[in-house]
């Protein structure tokens, strides 16, 4: 998971039959998974497409920013690790659309959506990934918030969506963990690396940080998503999670965390953090973030000219099995 | 080779020839698995960002491999890194197919077909090789090459049956990289005077062409005659593609003389 902010859930109440609601409701109070052939409140079904779809198409839109550094990794070493990230993020994007086909839409379809700018992905993936530091700090920041909600969501009643989940964390803590690796290595090199490795931090906490979504108090369909299953915890309480792990991390790191409120607090046994830029935040989901149309841009064009090819393996895989039916039925 | 700041320099011509002979494997590998490497989130479809990115892979582990045996066969402490970051483009011995830009999905398959049907004999007869290092390095690649070839075979056989359009690009695909199979074959200087360890060019080609004859067919697609040949990439002279390829590669490594990653 990139993004817990599901900003466009519609709930429209549910006129289903009430018996198969009633079902339904037990699943889910019993805390039972619900799989594609059992019956759904539509309003359930929209909401998990919208948030699979969002998290699947983060997932590959997420390829991009590091994959920038691929051509460039200064070690064939890290080259390796890399393609092999960013292999994984591209694996988690096929399960997940899969999981999604599950609620009865297909991939094509969901690309047009996304296409279409009528589904979002993850608002972090529209910063620009600028040095080599910057693929140490998506490691260690965004794949380890991804970290904290994807474990969460594990646990959500959807069982497609939680299995797929489950697939996804086994390969998310290496994500991490190279990511740290790169940073450790950096933070601990020449002072030009160490400068770039601060940089990269300086510019990704706060975005990262907003990968939780927006405050609970500003979070309107929360309660409906946690009510049903979805989610198992507010983004308020993973973001303080969040903060928690990754203040000792930074120290062991030696790298500084920008913000200077950042205090441990006694009394509630959490790190204090200051006010993020819910403005900015705002601005960069609806596209005026330094590289929405650039994502965007390069992942239609990726998609245009790749449709001869799809449809020249579909146009191959229908004489196939033509020519398979004739042999039959000589 | 620019002087990196922890190494001397590298002198090609008094390399031991089974450090040649690696370092030219190598090179092969390496180049082409960055060029593999440009397609990730690109691809037509993301079951291709996934398979190319594998083959990139694939390729540069192998790279690895071979790189790092060349500077250990030297015997003067270069590392893989210092031999892919620190060589200039005359410095390398791959052929030319590999530096050849990634055109468009029909031109990559068929560069994939023609060379990883290369590999695939290559490593076969390798793993017989005398050379203890590298006949295991062959038993592995040659798995994951089996791999590639296969991959080329599927979509070459698409392509070339699937539309008119993605015949007519399969079929430019075929004659834009054809002018670099001969270099494929062409015996060196340096396999020729490794008889036990390394595979005779030459003697691959008929398997080769048997095989890819063989898709070609199925695919409905013509073997191509070109007018022109490429050579001299044994030897260190490239494309100008190499220099462009390089660039990008090397810029973050050498702006750094000395520093750990
Ligand atoms: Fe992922
Ligand atoms: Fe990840």
């Amino acid at each position: 998971m990139y993004g817990n902010h599901d900003t466009e859930t519609a709930l429209v109440p549910d006129e289903g039959d009430s018996e198969r609601q009633a079902e339904f409701d037990a699943l889910i109070a019993d805390d039972q998974r619900i799989e594609p052939r059992d019956w759904m409140p539509d309003a359930y079904r929209r909401t998990l497409i919208r948030q699979v779809a969002q998290h699947a198409h983060s997932e590959i839109i997420g390829m991009q920013p590091e994959g920038n550094w691929i051509t460039r990794a200064p070690s064939l070493r890290r080259k390796a690790i890399l393609i092999a990230k960013v292999q994984d993020e591209g694996g988690h994007g096929l399960y997940l659309y899969s999981a999604c086909e599950t609620l009865g839409v297909d991939r094509e379809d969901l690309l047009d959506r996304l296409h279409g700018g009528r589904q979002k992905y993850s608002s972090i993936f529209n910063y620009p990934a600028l040095t080599w530091a910057d693929v140490g700090a998506i490691g260690w920041l965004v794949d380890g918030a991804a970290i904290m909600n994807q474990v969460a969501l594990c646990r959500c009643s959807y069982g497609p969506y939680a299995r797929a989940m489950i697939r996804i964390c086994k390969e998310e803590s290496f994500h991490q963990r190279q990511g740290f690796e790169i940073l450790h290595t950096l933070a601990h090199g020449t002072p030009a690396q160490k400068e770039m490795a601060q940089d990269a931090v300086n510019r990704f906490w706060a975005p990262a940080l907003m990968m939780f979504g927006p405050p609970d108090d500003a979070s309107p369909h929360s309660a409906q998503s946690m009510a049903w299953g979805i989610k198992r915890f507010s983004n308020d309480e993973l973001r303080q999670r969040f903060v928690d792990m990754s203040v000792p991390q930074a120290e062991v790191l030696g790298l500084s965390l920008p913000d200077p409120d950042l205090r441990w607090n006694d009394e509630r046994g959490h790190y204090d953090s200051g006010e993020l830029d819910w403005d900015e935040f705002a601005r960069v989901i609806s596209g005026d973030g330094p590289c929405n149309a650039q994502r965007m841009s390069r992942r239609i064009r990726a998609h245009e000219d790749g449709a001869w090819v799809r449809e020249a393996a579909q146009a191959y895989a229908a004489k196939q099995a033509a020519r398979t039916l004739e042999v039959a039925a000589s | 080779m620019s002087p990196p700041a922890v190494t001397s320099a590298l002198s090609i011509a008094a390399l031991p020839a089974t450090a040649k002979y690696a370092l030219a494997l190598g090179d092969d590998a390496l180049i082409l698995g960055q060029r593999l490497g440009e397609w990730i989130a690109d691809a037509p479809q993301l079951e291709e960002d996934l398979a190319l990115a594998n083959i990139s892979l694939d390729l540069i582990g192998q790279a690895r491999i071979l790189l790092s045996y060349a500077g250990e066969l030297e015997g003067a402490g270069h590392t893989e890194d210092d031999l892919a970051f620190w060589r200039d483009d005359n410095q390398f011995r791959n052929v030319h197919l590999v530096e050849q830009p990634n055109g468009d999905f029909a031109v990559t398959m068929a560069r994939q077909l023609v060379f990883a049907s290369y590999q695939y004999e290559l490593y076969r007869a390798l793993q017989d090789s005398g050379d203890e290092a590298l006949a295991a390095l062959a038993g592995k690649a040659f798995k994951e090459v089996s791999y590639h070839r296969e991959h080329a075979r599927t979509w070459v056989v698409r392509l070339g049956d699937g539309t008119e359009e993605s015949h007519r690009r399969m079929q430019a695909g075929l004659e834009a990289v054809w002018p670099g199979v001969p270099e494929l074959f062409e015996p060196d200087e340096v396999s020729l005077s490794l008889p036990s360890v390394a595979a005779d060019p030459a003697g691959l080609e008929p398997h080769w062409a048997r095989f890819v004859d063989g898709v070609l067919a199925e695919a409905t697609l013509t073997r191509p005659t070109p007018r022109w040949r490429s050579r001299g990439g044994r030897s260190g002279l490239h494309t100008e593609h190499l220099g462009h390829l390089l660039a990008p590669m090397q810029h973050l490594h050498r702006s750094h003389p000395g520093a750990s990653w």
